[in-house]
Order: C-alpha cells, then sequence, then structure tokens
C-alpha cells in the first residue's frame, strides 16, 4: 500500500497494521485459550444477562486450572504466602510454628525483608537451594547445583526463553526443534514467534500415546533437508495424551539425543500427577546420571517443572523453574544476561514454589493435614481419569487411551463424512466444528485434536479431567449423549 | 544429512564431523546460540553488580575491606533499601492469599471487602487459577475508572486495559509486534539518550533499529522537536522507524516533561506517523515545584478529535515503583489507544499464549487504582503512609542535588522525579586512558573503584547512553535519609579522590 495518497500527503491509514506488525505473530496460534473460548466466555455473559440456553452454566474444560474447577489450594502454602504478604501475621497464634518458620526463612532471604523487594534475577538463592534438595532427593541422591536452577514466571517462561536461547541460522541452516504431535502448542506457538522450524514426530496412539525412536529417527531424517535441528523436547507426563513414559523409553530418548546432538528440554510439569498402574515418573536427569559418565557429562538437559499443576494447582501464581545440566558456560553466562532484562520472576511464586519443595516434614505439626490434603487432590485425580476413561470407552464412536498420568483425556473420536463435509462447508476444521456444536449445545467447553497436532484424518478433543467427580460424570454423560446424537444427524 | 559434505549442507565447516556425525562438542554454543541474544546488555544487572555481589559474598565470608557493606544503589528497588510495604495492601494481599483471614477481626473491613471482591472475580475464588489473558476484568474496570479520575474524566475503555507481569511485559510485548521488514525497511524505535536499557536490550533482542535522540542536559534533559526530527530524518535512511518512546518522568534522568512538551510530541508523532510509547511508570514520582505529571492520553485527548482518534499510543504502568515499590510482585498495565481491531486481535492472541499474568500482581494493582476512599477505615492510615513515603523521596531528591554539585567535577541537574539522579562526572584524561588500557568504558572504570574503595554500587553513565565524550553515573535516591547522606559524602570524597589520583 502506498505511503501518501494522490494530493501526495501521508496516508491517513494506521502505523500498526496487519501489514506492518510482526509476520511471526500472525503465524502463533494457540488453541487452549482460542476461538472456542472466546465463544465461551461469550455465551457465559449471554447466561449472566438472562439469555436462555440449554444449560444452566459453561464449564471451562480446556485448560488445566485446577482451582477454577473448584479443586481447593493447600492449606499450609497459603498460611505462609499470607505470612510473607504480611508479616504481622508471624505473631498470630492462630498458625503453626513450621509455616511462620518458612515464612520467616523466606522473607529473611528478600530484600529489607519483604517479598516486594527484586529478587536476584535467577531466583532467590536459598529458594534455589531448597529446588537443588529436592532435586537431589528425588533423584536418589544423584547432586544437583543450585547455580543450575533458574527460578521462572511458570514453566512457560522458561520454556520459550531456552528455545529462544537455541533460535539461530536461516533457511536451511534454521535451527529446527522436535516437538510431539499432538503437543501442549506453547511449543508450535513459540517456535512460530520464534521463527523457528517445527520438527514434529508422532506419538503412538494405538500404543497408548507412546514414543516410539524410530519415529523420532524418521522425522529428524525428513527434517534435516531443510533445517538444522538442534533440541528435542519432551513432555512426561505428556500433555494432552497424559502417558507417563517408561524408565527404557527415556533411555532411548537420551541416546537418541546424544546420537544426534540434540538439546534436551524435558517439559515435567505433571510429575506428581501419574495414575496409571505400572506407570512411575523418571525423571530425565535421574535417567541420564543412570547412564554413566558417558552420557551425564555431555548430553545437554534442560527440566522444567512448575507450581500449576501436581496437587498444587497455584497457576495464577506463576511458578515455575528449570535446571540446566551441561550448559556451555559462555552460553550459560548468555542466559543469566537474557533473564537479568526481565529483572526477577515474581517473588509469591518463588515463594510458593520452595513451600512445594520444601514441603512439612513428618516431625511437623502440618505434616499430617499437609499430606491430608495432598493425597485427597491425588487420589481424586486418579479416581477421575479411570472414571473418564471408562464412561468415554462405551461409546461407540469414541476410543479413549487410558489416562496415565497429567490432567486431561484426548479421545479419538469417529466423526461421520456428512459431518466433515459439513464443517468444510462452514470453513471450520472437523473438530472444531464438532466442539462448537457440543458447546453451543451443551455448555461444554473443550479443545478440538486440531489445536495440538494429530494424524491426518483423525479427530480428538482435549477434555480436563478437574472438574468435581459428580460433575464430571454429569459431564461425561452429556459429552456421550451428544456424540451419540452428533453420530446420529449426520449418518 | 549422511554422504553430504558439511559446506553442501549450508553449515559451518566446524560442525559437523567428516563422517556426517554429529560433533564431539555441545550443541549449544556461543556460536549456534540466538545471535540478537549476544547483542542483549542490561547494564541495571551487568558487570558491576555482579562484581558487587562477589563483594557481597567476600564480606559475609570474613573478608575485610574498607567498607562493612555493599550499598546496592544501582537498581530502582525501594523496599530492599528499607521502605516499608503499604499496609492496606498487604492486608489484603493476605487476605486474598488464605481467605480464611476474613475472619479475623484485627483486618479493617475495607481491606476485605476489597479481598472478597477481587477473590469473587477468581476462578473457583482462589488466586491460584489462572485470570483471563488480558487481566481478571474487575481489575481492569478499576484500572480504567482510575485513569479516567486521574485524567480528568477522559473516558478510558476496560477493553483497552491489558494487565501485565510488570511494565517490561508490557513494552517488550508492544515492541515485538512493532518489528517487522528487513534491511532499510526493518522498523526502527526512537528512545532518548539516555534511556532506561530495558528497550536497548528489547530492540537488540527483537533485531529492531535503536534510533537515538538525545535529551538536552544543558536543559534539564528536557526533549527538543528539533532533535527528534534530526534523529528521525537520519533514521529514514537505513531503516523504517515506526515507534517512538518516551520515558515520563525519565529514567536515569528524572526530568518531568512539562505539557507543552508532551503535545509536541505527539503533534511530531502525528505528523511523522509513529506509534507512541509513554512508559510513566513514575507517574506519581515528580517532586520539583513547577512540575507536574500530564499523562500523554489526558494531553491527547485535550489536543482534540484530530489528535485523539488517529495517534496510536499505548501508555505504561507498574506496581514496582511510584509509593508502593512493589518491584517483587511484578504487577503492571497497559492502555491502548487507536489500536488497529486486527492488530488488537493479534496482540490478545499473544498474551494469551503465556496464560496470564501474576495474580497476586493484577490484585495489586487492583488496590493501587482503588485505594482505601475519605471515609474509608484505612484511609487515614494509607494516606499518612503515602505521603511520608512521597514526601521522603522528594527530600531526598533534593538533598542529593545539593550535595553533588558542592562537588567540583560532578554536575547534577535537579531531580524532578522518578528515584534517580544520573550526574555529569569529569574524568580527568589519564583515568580515560588508564581505562581504555583495561578495556572499559572510563564510566565504568569510575564505578568498579568507588565499588572496590567503598562498596557503593552504581550503574555507569554508559549503561543508558550518553553523548560521546560525557560521563555520568546513575545512583538511586532511595536508601534511607541518613544512610543517602553518607553515601553522597563518600560519593564526594571518592571523586576528590579520585581527580587527585589522575591529575
Amino acid at each position: 500500500m502506498s505511503q501518501t495518497d494522490v494530493t501526495g500527503a501521508p496516508r491517513r491509514g494506521k502505523v500498526l497494521t496487519l501489514d506492518t506488525m510482526n509476520p511471526n505473530i500472525k503465524q502463533v496460534e494457540y488453541a487452549v485459550r482460542g476461538a472456542i473460548v472466546q465463544r465461551a466466555v461469550k455465551i457465559e455473559k449471554e447466561l449472566r444477562e438472562g439469555a436462555k440456553k440449554p444449560f444452566t452454566e459453561v464449564i471451562k474444560a480446556n485448560i488445566g486450572d485446577a482451582h477454577a474447577m473448584g479443586q481447593k489450594p493447600i492449606t499450609f502454602l497459603r498460611q505462609v504466602l499470607a505470612m510473607c504478604a504480611y508479616p504481622e501475621l508471624l505473631k498470630d497464634d492462630a498458625f503453626p510454628k513450621d509455616a511462620k518458620q518458612r515464612a520467616q526463612r523466606i522473607l529473611e532471604a528478600c530484600g529489607g525483608h519483604s517479598i516486594g523487594a527484586y529478587s536476584a534475577s535467577q531466583g532467590i538463592e536459598c529458594i534455589r537451594q531448597d529446588v537443588s534438595r529436592f532435586i537431589e532427593k528425588r533423584d536418589g541422591g544423584i547432586p544437583s547445583n543450585p547455580d543450575n536452577i533458574f527460578l521462572s514466571t511458570g514453566a512457560s517462561d522458561a520454556i520459550v526463553t531456552l528455545l529462544k536461547l537455541m533460535v539461530s541460522g536461516e533457511g536451511r541452516t534454521r535451527t529446527g526443534v522436535m516437538i510431539s504431535i499432538p503437543q501442549y502448542p506453547l511449543y508450535s506457538a513459540a517456535i512460530a514467534d520464534l521463527g523457528a522450524v517445527q520438527v514434529s514426530y508422532y506419538l503412538d496412539e494405538d500404543k497408548c500415546w507412546s514414543l516410539d525412536v524410530a519415529e523420532l529417527r524418521r522425522a529428524l531424517r525428513a527434517a534435516r533437508e531443510h533445517c538444522h535441528p538442534r533440541v528435542l523436547c519432551i513432555i512426561n507426563p505428556g500433555n494432552p495424551t497424559g502417558q507417563v513414559q517408561s524408565r527404557q523409553c527415556i533411555e532411548d530418548v537420551i541416546r537418541f539425543a546424544k546420537e544426534e546432538g540434540l538439546f534436551l528440554m524435558a517439559d515435567e510439569v505433571y510429575q506428581d500427577n501419574v495414575y496409571a498402574e505400572g506407570c512411575k515418573f523418571h525423571s530425565f536427569k535421574k535417567v541420564l546420571f543412570e547412564m554413566g559418565p558417558e552420557y551425564s557429562s555431555t548430553v545437554e538437559l534442560a527440566s522444567f517443572h512448575s507450581t500449576s499443576k501436581c496437587y498444587m494447582g497455584e497457576c495464577g501464581f506463576r511458578g515455575g523453574y528449570m535446571e540446566i545440566v551441561n550448559m556451555d558456560p559462555a552460553v550459560k553466562a548468555q542466559l543469566v544476561k537474557l533473564v537479568s532484562v526481565r529483572l526477577c520472576p515474581p517473588v509469591p511464586g518463588q515463594a510458593l514454589l520452595d513451600l512445594v519443595v520444601n514441603p512439612p516434614q513428618p516431625d511437623e505439626p502440618s505434616y499430617s493435614s499437609f499430606m491430608k490434603e495432598r493425597t485427597a487432590v491425588l487420589d481424586a485425580l486418579a479416581k477421575k481419569a479411570r472414571m473418564t476413561e471408562q464412561i468415554f470407552n462405551k461409546v461407540p464412536g469414541i476410543t479413549c487411551n487410558p489416562v496415565q498420568g497429567a490432567m486431561y483425556t484426548f479421545p479419538r473420536i469417529t466423526l461421520p463424512p456428512k459431518a466433515i463435509d459439513k464443517a468444510k462447508e462452514e470453513g471450520q476444521v472437523p473438530d472444531m466444528f464438532y466442539c462448537m456444536r457440543l458447546l453451543e449445545e451443551e455448555g461444554i467447553c473443550l479443545v478440538p485434536g486440531s489445536g495440538f497436532g494429530q494424524r491426518e484424518g483423525t479427530f480428538h478433543f482435549r477434555m480436563t479431567i478437574l472438574p468435581p467427580a459428580e460433575k464430571l460424570e454429569i459431564v461425561l454423560h452429556k459429552i456421550s449423549a451428544f456424540h451419540q446424537r452428533f453420530t446420529k444427524e449426520f449418518s | 544429512m549422511s554422504g553430504l559434505s558439511a559446506t553442501r549442507c549450508g553449515l559451518p565447516k566446524e560442525s559437523v564431523a567428516e563422517n556426517g556425525a554429529p560433533p564431539r562438542g555441545k550443541v549449544l554454543t556461543i556460536d549456534t546460540m540466538n545471535p540478537t541474544v549476544k547483542m542483549v546488555e542490561y547494564a541495571v544487572r551487568g558487570p558491576i553488580v555482579q562484581r558487587a555481589v562477589e563483594l557481597e559474598k567476600e564480606l559475609s565470608e570474613g573478608r575485610k575491606k574498607p567498607f562493612q557493606e555493599v550499598i546496592k544503589a544501582n537498581i530502582g528497588d525501594a523496599h530492599a533499601m528499607g521502605q516499608q510495604p503499604i499496609t492496606f495492601f498487604r492486608q489484603v494481599l493476605a487476605l486474598c492469599s488464605y481467605p480464611e483471614l476474613l475472619n479475623d477481626s484485627t483486618f479493617p473491613e475495607d481491606a476485605k471487602s476489597r479481598a472478597r471482591r477481587i477473590l469473587q472475580s477468581c476462578g473457583g475464588n482462589s488466586m491460584g487459577s489462572y485470570s483471563a489473558s488480558q487481566g481478571i476484568d474487575s481489575v481492569r474496570q478499576d484500572v480504567a475508572r482510575y485513569v479516567q479520575q486521574r485524567d480528568g474524566g477522559v473516558y478510558c475503555d476496560p477493553d483497552n486495559i491489558y494487565l501485565t507481569t510488570g511494565a517490561s511485559d508490557g513494552i517488550v510485548t508492544m515492541l515485538k509486534l512493532l518489528v517487522c521488514g528487513e534491511g532499510a525497511s526493518r522498523t526502527g524505535v526512537m528512545i532518548s539518550i539516555p534511556q532506561y536499557p530495558l528497550y536497548s536490550a528489547a530492540l537488540a533482542e527483537l533485531g529492531a533499529v535503536q534510533i537515538n535522540y538525545y535529551l538536552n542536559e544543558e536543559a534539564c534533559w528536557s526533549m527538543d522537536i528539533g532533535e527528534l526530527q534530526r534523529a528521525l530524518d537520519e533514521a529514514r535512511g537505513h531503516c523504517n522507524p515506526r515507534a517512538l518512546c518516551i520515558i515520563n518522568p525519565g529514567n536515569p534522568t528524572g526530568q518531568v516533561q512539562n505539557r507543552k512538551c508532551i503535545e509536541d510530541v505527539i503533534r511530531f508523532a502525528a505528523k511523522e506517523r509513529l506509534f507512541l510509547m509513554a512508559d510513566e511508570v513514575y507517574q506519581d514520582n515528580v517532586y520539583a515545584d513547577g512540575c507536574e505529571f500530564h499523562s500523554f492520553k489526558k494531553v491527547l485527548f485535550e489536543m482534540g478529535p484530530e489528535y485523539s482518534n488517529t495517534v496510536e499510543l499505548a501508555s505504561f504502568h507498574s506496581t514496582s515503583k511510584c509509593y508502593m515499590g512493589e518491584c517483587g510482585f511484578r504487577g503492571g498495565y497497559m492502555e491502548i489507544i487507536n489500536m488497529d481491531d486486527e492488530v488488537k486481535a493479534q496482540l490478545t492472541k499473544l498474551v494469551s499464549v503465556r496464560l496470564c499474568p501474576p495474580v497476586p500482581g493484577q490484585a495489586l494493582m487492583g488496590l493501587v487504582v482503588n485505594p482505601p476512599q475519605p471515609g474509608e477505615p484505612s484511609h487515614e492510615n494509607f494516606m499518612k503512609e503515602r505521603t511520608a513515603t512521597l514526601s521522603a523521596l522528594a527530600d531526598k531528591a533534593r538533598l542529593t542535588e545539593e550535595v553533588l554539585n558542592t562537588v567540583p567535577g560532578i554536575s547534577c541537574n535537579p531531580v524532578q522525579g522518578a528515584m534517580y539522579s544520573f550526574p555529569r562526572i569529569s574524568i580527568p584524561e589519564k583515568a580515560v586512558k588508564e581505562a581504555a588500557g583495561q578495556g572499559q568504558q572510563p564510566d565504568m572504570f569510575y564505578c568498579m573503584r568507588l565499588l572496590e574503595e567503598t562498596g557503593i554500587c552504581l550503574v555507569p553513565g554508559s549503561g543508558f547512553g550518553q553523548k560521546d565524550g560525557t560521563y555520568h553515573f546513575r545512583m538511586t535516591i532511595l536508601p534511607p535519609a541518613d544512610k543517602l547522606k553518607i553515601l553522597l559524602s563518600k560519593v564526594k570524597e571518592f571523586h576528590q579522590r579520585f581527580t587527585k589520583q589522575y591529575s
């Protein structure tokens, strides 16, 4: 478009338009909060304004937000946070000693003893030490250096920072990033934003979404024709699929990363959310070190954790960390410099993370209450995972893999050809068409599988297992009924 | 890739072994990492601060130094320097964190009612829920009301408010949105010299072109349209200038732009078709007689529809400065004016990827814009605390200017606002040469010596930008008054010693 009009005067149009904005941003999509959620929010508004609908509330089963679905915060964590916010409360007898002691420790580590001070950019030092201790304990004694811990604004922040660090080259030498299909769309969004190349590897739906190194190899070889793959991202336990990788698989992936010269990124934010019999969480760090120095002193790894999931569900606090293993020291210095520009992660989130890695111990006053709450949350999730799989698998046309871990189900849905045609007519991807109809008819908001990636010609949706059990049961039955109705309508 | 030689792959030779196998070295090295990240510098937490932290460690290990503590006057962190949080805000945040406390009679009713309002706006009535990506609805409404009240009734649409993770987040997001083009058509962004180095860092990282316009040190760091024009005209030769960033009150310079200047800048932006970015995080930190904060939004609208309907503006605010000093909460917002609807949709999409800003920071921002009103139980105490903090800062601003101006070789403009002084220092030729010999900027050399001799950590002017051949440092005015006095006298003594040593 010309910058001047017929008289030669500058155009009246805007400075910042679709044509003049950052082109990468236009490529970014994030389905978890995309079009269907915007429609859900509108419907909620209409309901509030008294509009009549076939339902009385919208159920937002699109996002892994436990508290929004009624899960309660852990009492101990919130007691400490309240005292950190308002230290006058340290004098209050109603608060247990162990909570006070932790609040005091955190405050002493803050500038001016206030959580309002900026912290060091890498995060409060004593918290990073606590994180290291936690990791060592979790990983059977394998050392963790606090200097390799970077606290972050949720895990998302650290994931994006690391991806940013990796992106270089142009055209055929542009950094390629391997990520699963299906994936949590932060990865595809960040890759698009950074102008990196997404290298997709398919998880095996027929084998409970397991990861297959042969498939990794296939994807990598194909990618090498057009980009320079540098990093391999794994989400374990998986999102949206919930699969918990076996130890053997993790070893194979590490071996593959070493052979092929790939930086490993292990997204482990659901590490406490493991439900299925025979499944266990193995951290990439632990497996790496148990494979001996040939691997543990060479493979470059970043592992990510968060306060948003597990039993805490404290999404709003934006707490998280990454542990860096075998990073080049000069690059690490660059990373330290990069995070300094944003000053520091939110201190309340850092404090919360400290409590997560340093919870009440057996000899402390809050221990039994803490364990009770923690166990209740994780048990409830396990039950809901099983119930979800059972109910969905009864529906002709819905196939649901076991929800081994995390917080979601990602069932495959069969859509009749007429529905697919109708979707095309309306300019919609078929599973979006399906989910939009479900939303309008039942007020249930899910995310279509197309938002996460899936094999061509297959359709899925992602639903959280977070609503309270009785509500979840109702939701599952409504979806089952909808599916049968929908199938009939388009047969 | 196997079978192809490295050069045929387009890879640097040394990164692939002869047989096509991956190299023995690391995957992520200085050579393979993001090149723009290497260009990023952020002096406020740069090498001098790293050295200061080392010294602190040595002190804590019992090493003997010419000083007993390191004073971190490098960063605008009020609480770290002893400023107290506002009681009311922390009460509400405690209530929000642990709603059991709503049953506690020691908390005042106005604090409880705000906590309830915030919690009711949160999913599951918990601060632990993600909020809407643009921020909690009721907080955005409160922000809009605040902006409207502040600006004498000029309408503010809550839908144009985006809560952010500190102002830095909003600023970087907007700059990211603005960057496009290549080579001569690459986005250019105008920023002051001196500037707060978030801007230069973000521009380097984004690979945008930084366009420097000099503030006038002789005229108290004021902006001059002639200088903006010069910078812009020159820049048009090699980039596509799209945005003009102003920090008002200024950082590091503290100048408070007068109303006429703001009008002139708006007129300039309109004429030259520039997106205006107004960083107003220090809006309550105005000390000098005759100075007043005028928001860009207000002035824009008072200039009439020819401007207010067309000029694209983003204004930024934060919970980190003013009288709150709540840096650690990472609270902030931006207000978007006249943004293209489709671009706004892209912005909304972009912020959704990071889910939401920290909810405690959002809650805090909600309180900053909706503080206790006259008639409410906490009002008197709140006003007392707020006034005490702002008066103390005003006193320290004056003290700083006075003391530094008594030093031959130091020349300090009035600290009209914000939290810093940015005095000009004369560095003797011999010192300049010695600095060059050590591969250091002269003012970094000076500041490093100051740090080693007195434990006082400042940031050299080179970290912010300055006219060639001039030297400065940025020092915060945040330490408590008695400590600040000592600090200033030590800086004075050092300067005299240093000047003598190199004369």
